[in-house]
């Protein structure tokens, strides 16, 4: 039987105030980084840290740090889907 | 009703986020257009990304962070059965919804007004890289506003439920999957403000 933990685990609204502040914080440090010409690294950096900021927006806002294994594994999945789908398509296009 | 109804909050969770895998494919297909394009575009996708405005696209994040945040809040609250602040907070969600609409229509008036839309003179005039860019940009932005029409009104159903009583913390699973359509939303905007308003 699955676990009702996640049901009942209830975020404190002072742990998600402390999210939303550090989400405006990684903003407020993609926006100051991609002022800079930086050349290839500007791409890395700026998705690097919307990364980080779709993880925290996943794992907190979203819960998923409360949830089941399944719910955890299904989510590796759909991302790695997508990092082939994106990938594989430029074994193609960056040698045409 | 002598039999009691089967709730399956388990099952209605893991639907909803089949379904949300199903979302960030859709926008990832889009994604995969905008990076393919660039590839073969850079310089015009600079030129393109350069006239879209940073502070108005900032302010847009931070709406959408925040509407975030008090949807997650809206969560915590019915499960602390406080009613009453559920509904407070999903009205200031749809409040952010609201703002952001307001100024992406502000963004999308501009653009247009200047000819800039997908199959005005002007762009088709121009190299084709930079049409590209804003074909890109209206179909990215628009069914990403789409979702946030869909979902602002997918929460307001949700309050009017809860001030019924008909989501309490008995039974919140609507809320909550609710709440994860809206951050999905705000999922998607984190990844279109870095490309197309900061990278280039």
């Amino acid at each position: 039987m699955t676990s009702n933990t996640a049901e009942h685990h209830v975020v404190s609204y002072r742990k998600l105030t402390f999210v939303w502040l550090a989400l405006l914080v990684l903003t407020a440090l993609t926006v100051g980084v991609t002022r800079f010409d930086l050349g290839g690294y500007k791409v890395l950096g700026a998705l690097s840290i919307a990364s980080l900021k779709s993880g925290l927006v996943i794992a907190f806002f979203m819960h998923m740090k409360y949830e089941g294994r399944l719910l955890r594994w299904l989510l590796f999945v759909a991302l790695v889907t997508l990092a082939v789908f994106i990938g594989f398509t430029f074994f193609d296009v960056l040698y045409r | 009703m002598s039999q009691s109804e089967h709730k399956d909050y388990a099952g209605d969770k893991l639907g909803m986020w089949l379904f949300l895998f199903t979302e960030v494919l859709l926008f990832g297909g889009m994604f995969l257009l905008y990076a393919v394009y660039l590839a073969r575009y850079p310089q015009e996708f600079v030129v393109g990304g350069h006239q879209l405005d940073v502070v108005l696209g900032a302010v847009n994040t931070v709406v959408l962070l925040t509407s975030s945040l008090l949807a997650a809040m809206a969560v915590s609250a019915i499960q602390r059965n406080d009613r009453r602040l559920a509904i407070l907070l999903l009205a200031g969600t749809v409040l952010c919804a609201v703002t952001f609409m307001v100024i992406k229509y502000l963004e999308w008036s501009a653009k247009i007004r200047h000819g800039i839309f997908p199959g005005s003179p002007q762009l088709a005039a121009g190299p084709p890289g930079e049409s590209v860019f804003f074909s890109l940009y209206y179909l990215t932005t628009g069914i990403h506003g789409l979702h946030v029409l869909i979902g602002a009104t997918l929460l307001t159903w949700v309050a009017l439920k809860v001030k019924r009583n008909a989501v309490h913390s008995g039974d919140f699973v609507l809320l909550e999957n609710s709440a994860l359509y809206w951050h999905l939303v705000d999922l998607i905007w984190i990844f279109i403000f870095p490309l197309y308003y900061l990278m280039l």
